[in-house]
């Protein structure tokens, strides 16, 4: 590494804060376009669920176990369980589907 | 100090914090394996607080890769915490000091984002305070643990492990879809979009942080044309 590991650090850490920070301080009218406030009413829907799909099917082992633990993860978030709850069965679902194709392959 | 939001804001920030924890063990695991030091590896978490925009960054610092290539990756990846500021500035109480917007800003995650944006009516930043103080330690804890202990955790594990940080976004966005149609069609709009992404040979080149911007500008873009959110209903919502 020819770089120094803590510039980067300094860099990647400086660039996420200004980023994170600069709308929230800078900007504190009250916003009364509709527009903008249905699009920033809508922002976080889209960008997790842009950044979970199609991203899961590529996390684990094999995107057989990957599409199992989507499901899973699924059906316990349709049923309103918590944070926790939804990404542990999300975790113990692809465990479980990883031990299943290992016997039958 | 409003010890009511700050302990609802604690409450919220444990499965954050467990989830986070999960997650930066493999960022750990693989910094450590990339030739960095636990400590190292531990101070990139407890500084940058974020998942996608630290494994691209491990990808540049590992590959010796310019200062500029790294701002503007963490730039683009991250730009989407620019619309979530936007967002929670509208969020905050409107007499918050200035200086605690400052504090709230070094918290702003998808998970933190999505749990504050999930409360009811404005929000104090001591219920922002309150998730970091769990999800911060989680994170950075998690990355240590992971470097440590990584190379001898089995692979079987960290593949079961990878998926947990997907469980929370779909934990985060699934209740609402479910309540209401327009947000629904923007889950599924979204995920059809940068799926186009992924199997689209011209759009395949276009990098990950890029893919989420641009899915979520034209995605949430194309629903507050056509299904504003009307003023009674953002406030029973949101």
């Amino acid at each position: 590494m020819s770089h120094n590991i803590y510039v980067y650090i300094l860099v990647m850490a400086g660039v996420t804060y200004l980023i994170r920070m600069l709308p929230l301080v800078l900007f504190r009218r009250e916003i009364t376009s509709p527009f903008v406030k249905s699009f920033l009413y809508y922002v976080p829907y889209a960008c997790l669920a842009a950044m979970t799909f199609p991203a899961i099917l590529f996390s684990t082992a094999s995107v057989i176990s990957a599409v199992v633990g989507f499901a899973v993860a699924l059906i316990a978030a349709y049923k309103e369980k918590s944070l926790l709850t939804v990404a542990l069965c999300a975790c113990a679902a692809v465990f479980v589907a990883e031990r299943i194709l290992e016997i039958v392959a | 100090m409003d010890i009511v939001s700050f302990r609802r804001g604690l409450k919220d920030g444990v499965p954050i914090g467990l989830g986070y924890f999960a997650v930066s063990f493999t960022f750990g695991m693989m910094a450590v394996s990339g030739g960095m030091s636990t400590w190292q590896a531990a101070l990139i978490s407890l500084t940058n607080l974020t998942s996608a925009g630290q494994f691209a960054g491990l990808d540049i610092i590992l590959a010796s890769g310019s200062y500029w290539e790294m701002a503007l990756t963490q730039l683009i990846i991250n730009l989407r915490y620019c619309l979530m500021s936007f967002s929670l500035a509208q969020k905050l109480r409107r007499d918050v000091p200035w200086a605690h917007r400052f504090v709230v800003a070094f918290g702003v995650t998808d998970e933190i984002f999505g749990v504050s944006a999930s409360q009811e009516g404005k929000i104090s930043p001591w219920y922002n305070y309150g998730a970091m103080c769990v999800a911060i330690p989680g994170w950075t804890l998690g990355t240590i643990a992971g470097g440590i202990s990584g190379n001898l955790l089995p692979a079987f594990m960290v593949s079961a492990l990878s998926v947990a940080i997907y469980g929370m976004f779909l934990a985060v966005i699934i209740p609402t879809a479910k309540k209401n149609r327009t947000v629904l069609g923007v889950v599924i709009g979204a995920m059809a979009v940068s799926s186009l992404f992924a199997v689209v040979p011209v759009l395949k080149k276009v990098s990950s942080g890029f893919v989420i911007i641009i899915t979520t500008v034209v995605v949430a873009g194309i629903a507050a044309l056509i299904c504003p959110v009307k003023e009674e209903e953002n406030a029973h919502e949101s």
